[in-house]
C-alpha cells in the first residue's frame, strides 16, 4: 500500500454552538487525486483551510506519514509538504509568471539581486512539469492576460515548487469553461503523474469525477460517502446519491430533474 | 484542450530538461526590439510626448532652444527633483503615496545646514541630512503601515507638522551658507564638469541605480506584489508592512539628498526649502507613466516626466508666452500624458 501523506481522524470543528465538522477523517495516500465533494456549507472550505493550518480544529488527530503531529499550524502544514492553491488564485495578475513563482522567495544572489535567468530557468521548469507549455505565452508574460485555466497553472506551478507532496485545489475549476476546465486537468495529471497527490475540492460532480482516483463526499459537517474509482459507475450515480442526502426520501421527479439540469450543462 | 495550450507530448514526465528549458519558450518578445517597446511602452509614450513637446518649444522660439544656458539652468534644478520622483514611483506601485517628501526635504536640509554652519565639514552634514530623512521616512512610514492610516491624509498632516516645527524654531530666518563654495563636497556635488551641472550626473546615477532596484532586485519585486496583491504577498511569506515602511523610508532617503542639493545650489538654506516641489513632483510620476492603482510603474518613465514637468515652465516663458500661461501648458501636459497613458497601458484584474 501506498505511503499514506496525511491523515486526519475525527476532526471536529466548532465555530461557538455552530457545528462545521462533527468528526471527518479524510486521508490521501501517494500519487492519488482524492476528489472532495460537497454541496456550499457542508464543511469543504473548513476542512481545507484545517488541513493547511490556517484553522485549528476544536477536537481530532493529525498523523503525516503515520505519525501524530502536535501543534498543527500553516508551517508545520508546509513543512509536511502540503500546498494549498486557494479558490481566490491569489496571484498578482498584473505580474509576470516568474514574478508569481517567486513571489516571496525570490531567487536571489549578492546583496538582493535577482537571478533573473535562474529564475526564468527554474520557471520553465515547474512549467514543463504539469504541462504548462505554449507558444503564445513565456514566462515572462503577465498573469492578467492568461486565460483561467492558465492562471490555475501558475497557481499550481508554484505550488509545486519547494518539494510540494500533496497539493490542495480549492474549487479550481468554479467559474472556468470547459476548455478551462480541460487545462486544469491536464495540469492535475501531470502533478499526479510525477509522484505526487492531490486533493481535489469541488462542487461540480462532473469536473471531480473525471479527475479524481477516489471520492469523499462532505454533508453537513460529515463524510456521508466515501468510494474508490472502481465502486462507483458513473457520475449518475454520485449526482443521485447527493440528491438523496439533500432530499431524504426522495421527490417526486427529482432525478429527472438532476439528469435535466446536466444535460443542460 | 484549445490550440494556445498544447500538451507536451513528447517529454518525458519529471525527466530532466533543464538545459532545454528556457530555450523552446516563443513569443512575440522574442524579438529584442518588439520585446524592449512591450515592456517599456509607459517609459517610451513619456519619451514621445516629452519629445513632440520640445519640437514645438523649438518651432516657436528656435534662438533661445538652441542656446546651452537653458538647458544648463534646467540640468541645475531638475536633479533636485529627480531624487524624489524615484523614490515616489517606488511608493505609488506599492499602492501608497507620499506628500510629506517637501517637509522631510527641509528637515533634512535644515540639519544639514545646521551642521556645516557649526563649523563641520559638509560631508558629515550629507551624513546627517540623509540620517534624518532615513529617520523621518521610518516615522511617516510607520504611522501609516503600523497606525492603519490613509497615506493621502495621513503624509500631508506630516507634510504640515513637519513644515510648521520648521518655522516654529527658525521663526521664518533662513540660513546663508558662504563657506560650502570652497569645500570639496560643493566640488564634487554641486559644480560644473565641462560646463555641464554635476548635479545631474549624480541624478542619473541615483536614477539607473533605482531603475535596477525596481526591476531587477528583490526590494523591486516585492514592492509591485505587494501594489498588485497585498493579500496574496501576505499568504506567500512576503512581510508587507515592513515592505510598505520601505518604501516611506527610501523617500526620506531621496528627499534628504535632493533637500541638500537644493541648499548647495543656492548657497542659502530657507525655511520653506522644498515646499515648491510637491505638485510638480507628484505630477511628474504620474506623466511619466506609473499609474495610480498600484503594482506596476516605471522608474526611467518617471525620470522622463521630471524632465518634460521642468521643461515646461522654462520652455512656455521662452517660447515668448507670458508667465500667465505656465500653469495651463502644466494642466494640459498632464491631462494628454495620462490620456495617452490610459490608451497605451491594459490594466489586469
Amino acid at each position: 500500500m501506498a505511503e499514506r501523506i496525511i491523515e486526519l481522524r475525527d476532526i471536529s470543528k466548532s465555530y461557538g454552538q455552530v457545528y462545521a465538522l462533527g468528526g471527518v477523517n479524510l486521508s490521501v495516500d501517494r500519487g492519488e487525486v482524492v476528489g472532495l465533494i460537497g454541496d456550499n456549507g457542508a464543511g469543504k472550505s473548513t476542512l481545507i483551510k484545517i488541513l493547511s493550518g490556517v484553522v485549528k480544529p476544536t477536537s481530532g488527530e493529525i498523523l503525516v506519514r503515520g505519525k501524530p503531529v502536535t501543534g498543527w499550524s500553516a508551517a508545520r502544514s508546509r513543512d509536511a509538504g502540503i500546498e494549498t492553491v486557494f479558490q481566490d488564485r491569489a496571484l498578482a495578475v498584473q505580474q509576470t509568471i516568474v514574478r508569481n513563482i517567486f513571489m516571496g522567495r525570490e531567487l536571489t544572489g549578492w546583496l538582493g539581486w535577482l537571478k533573473v535567468n535562474k529564475e526564468i530557468e527554474e520557471a520553465s521548469r515547474l512549467m514543463r512539469e504539469i504541462g504548462f507549455t505554449s507558444k503564445v505565452f513565456t514566462p515572462h508574460s503577465i498573469v492578467g492576460q492568461l486565460s483561467g485555466g492558465e492562471r490555475q497553472g501558475v497557481a499550481i506551478a508554484r505550488a509545486i515548487y519547494k518539494k510540494a507532496e500533496l497539493i490542495v485545489l480549492d474549487e479550481p475549476t468554479t467559474a472556468l469553461s470547459l476548455t478551462e476546465t480541460a487545462k486544469v486537468f491536464h495540469f492535475v495529471r501531470q502533478v499526479r503523474a510525477s509522484g505526487r497527490s492531490i486533493l481535489f475540492i469541488g462542487h461540480n460532480i462532473h469536473h471531480v469525477f473525471d479527475i479524481a482516483d477516489r471520492f469523499v463526499v462532505l454533508d453537513r459537517g460529515k463524510v456521508a460517502f466515501t468510494a474508490g474509482r472502481s465502486e462507483v459507475k458513473s457520475a449518475e450515480d454520485l449526482i443521485n446519491f447527493m440528491e438523496d442526502l439533500a432530499h431524504p426520501g426522495g421527490l417526486p421527479g427529482l432525478h429527472e430533474a438532476g439528469d435535466a439540469g446536466r444535460a443542460a450543462r | 484542450m484549445s490550440k494556445t495550450m498544447e500538451p507536451d507530448l513528447k517529454s518525458p514526465l519529471g525527466g530532466t530538461h533543464n538545459e532545454a528549458a528556457g530555450k523552446e519558450w516563443r513569443h512575440p518578445s522574442d524579438n529584442l526590439l518588439r520585446g524592449f517597446i512591450l515592456d517599456n511602452r509607459a517609459a517610451l509614450g513619456t519619451l514621445a510626448v516629452f519629445i513632440v513637446m520640445m519640437a514645438l518649444f523649438m518651432i516657436a522660439n528656435p534662438t533661445v532652444f538652441t542656446t546651452w544656458y537653458l538647458y544648463s539652468s534646467v540640468l541645475t534644478t531638475l536633479p533636485v527633483a529627480l531624487f524624489v520622483v524615484v523614490p515616489l514611483v517606488f511608493v505609488v506601485t506599492c499602492g501608497e503615496i507620499d506628500l510629506s517628501f517637501p517637509a522631510t526635504m527641509g528637515f533634512a536640509s535644515w540639519v544639514f545646514a545646521l551642521v556645516v554652519q557649526a563649523g563641520y565639514d559638509p560631508f558629515l552634514g550629507i551624513a546627517a541630512a540623509i540620517a534624518t530623512g532615513t529617520l523621518l521616512g521610518f516615522l511617516v512610514g510607520s504611522l501609516v503601515v503600523y497606525g492603519g492610516l490613509s497615506s493621502l491624509i495621513a503624509t500631508l498632516g506630516m507634510n504640515f507638522l513637519l513644515r510648521g516645527l520648521i518655522q516654529i524654531i527658525n521663526e521664518g530666518r533662513s540660513t546663508a551658507l558662504t563657506g560650502l563654495a570652497d569645500s570639496w563636497a560643493y566640488k564634487i556635488f554641486s559644480s560644473q564638469l565641462y560646463g555641464i551641472p554635476v548635479q545631474i550626473f549624480w541624478a542619473i546615477g541615483f536614477v539607473v541605480l533605482s531603475a535596477l532596484l525596481y526591476n531587477r532586485h528583490r526590494f523591486g519585486a516585492q514592492v509591485k506584489v505587494v501594489g498588485d496583491n497585498p493579500d496574496s504577498a501576505q499568504q506567500m511569506g512576503i512581510d508587507v508592512k515592513r515592505v510598505r515602511v520601505k518604501v516611506f523610508v527610501f523617500v526620506g532617503i531621496g528627499a534628504a539628498i535632493a533637500g541638500t542639493f537644493s541648499v548647495m545650489i543656492n548657497f542659502t538654506w530657507w525655511p520653506t526649502a522644498g515646499d515648491g516641489y510637491l505638485l510638480p513632483v507628484l505630477a511628474s510620476v504620474f506623466v511619466g507613466g506609473t499609474p495610480t492603482w498600484g503594482g506596476i510603474g516605471t522608474v526611467v518613465g518617471g525620470a522622463i516626466g521630471a524632465v518634460t514637468v521642468s521643461f515646461i515652465q522654462t520652455g512656455v516663458v521662452a517660447a515668448g508666452l507670458s508667465g500667465f500661461y505656465v500653469q495651463f501648458f502644466n494642466g494640459l501636459i498632464i491631462i494628454l500624458s495620462l490620456l495617452g497613458h490610459k490608451w497605451n497601458q491594459a490594466r489586469y484584474r
